[in-house]
């Protein structure tokens, strides 16, 4: 028990699922332009999770028209509408950089079980 | 204390408070604010100091719980006559407006309102005896190029015969930190009243909790405006 947990439980967020590196996200991105507000997905691969309490971020790797996108976000900040999980990977890391020196089908990421066969 | 102000004293706004330590919250535009909490309740006045009889306006503040047993006897009978718990800190916070306050008034967190400038002072972390590099910002002697042994001093600290003495005020190594820091113009994010919690915009001086004093600002521009 921190002697801030109090302050910043106000800040944090309950709605957010459980997913780890390797998870594919779609993360909804409120996005202000000018007067209106409107939401954009952005939908990657974790690649990192980072911090904790109030201060956690993730970031989200995507390949978008062949250049390599990372997006950081806080998890739980107010921009994001809502956080997606959209399949789950099975991978040995924390941290998935390796992922960005990687094209194609060899930066694809197998999806993980809910009860690992064979172990 | 007993000299007259040489201009009229302004309408100033304090509380003593305990720093907490620093956090982030979200503002309304979505961005990320990083945030200090001050423990700023338990404050009371325990005296308020009158143009008639003391020659100047103040308002003294008493913060912090402490036992009676640790109180002195002259100190107890101060605080009975404000009517008050005995309290750890007391301080002066001199004020046109201070007639204005009764003794054994409390003072809430909500005696600031968000978006107001403040000034805070602290005492600094204390960094023991520190060298010139850490301590003045001094460069050292380069890492290579034949230096030996030479590489975090300050070099040369005046001349030889003339003057034959090294100049006051001449910047050397010596106890660093611990030293009365105020930060100014702070901005009040938003406060807590029922639980005593400021938060200021920004860094605060010192460690976590120890004391610190929250006034209106002295210089404050633009963001009253």
């Amino acid at each position: 028990m921190q002697t801030l947990d109090a302050v910043d439980a106000a800040s944090k967020r309950s709605d957010i699922p459980e997913f780890r590196p390797g998870d594919t996200l779609k993360v909804h991105v409120k996005v202000i332009e000018g007067t209106r507000s409107r939401v954009q997905v952005f939908q990657g691969v974790v690649i990192r999770r980072q911090g904790s309490g109030v201060r956690e971020t993730f970031t989200v790797r995507k390949v978008s028209f062949g250049v390599g996108v990372e997006r950081t976000f806080p998890v739980h900040s107010p921009v994001i509408d809502k956080l997606e999980v959209v399949t789950r990977g099975d991978v040995r890391r924390a941290k998935l950089y390796y992922l960005r020196d990687l094209r194609g089908k060899a930066a694809k990421i197998k999806e993980r079980r809910d009860t690992p066969v064979g172990r | 204390m007993s000299t007259a102000p040489t201009h009229p004293p302004k309408t100033v706004r304090g509380l003593l408070g305990k720093k907490l330590g620093m956090t982030q919250v979200w503002d309304d535009n979505n961005k990320v604010v990083p945030v200090t909490v001050i423990d700023a309740s338990t404050n009371v006045v325990t005296q308020v100091r009158s143009a008639d009889k003391d020659g100047y306006t103040a308002i003294q503040l008493g913060f912090g719980e402490i036992k009676s047993s640790k109180v002195t006897k002259p100190m107890a009978g101060q605080f009975e006559r404000a009517g008050v718990t005995p309290r750890k800190h007391l301080l002066e916070i001199r004020s046109a407006d201070a007639e204005s306050y009764a003794a054994g008034q409390e003072l809430g967190a909500d005696t600031f309102s968000p978006g107001d400038v403040i000034d805070v002072t602290g005492t600094s972390k204390g960094k023991g005896f520190a060298g010139v590099m850490k301590r003045h910002g001094f460069h050292g002697v380069s890492a290579s190029h034949g230096s030996h042994r030479n590489h975090r001093k300050p070099g040369s600290i005046g001349g030889c015969a003339t003057p034959g003495r090294v100049f006051p005020g001449m910047r050397m190594a010596g106890r660093m930190g611990k030293d009365t820091i105020t930060t100014q113009n702070l901005t009040v994010h938003s406060v807590d009243a029922e639980k005593g919690l400021i938060l200021v915009k920004g860094a605060v001086p010192g460690p976590r909790g120890t004391l610190v004093v929250l006034r209106s600002a002295a210089k404050s521009k633009g963001a009253e405006a």
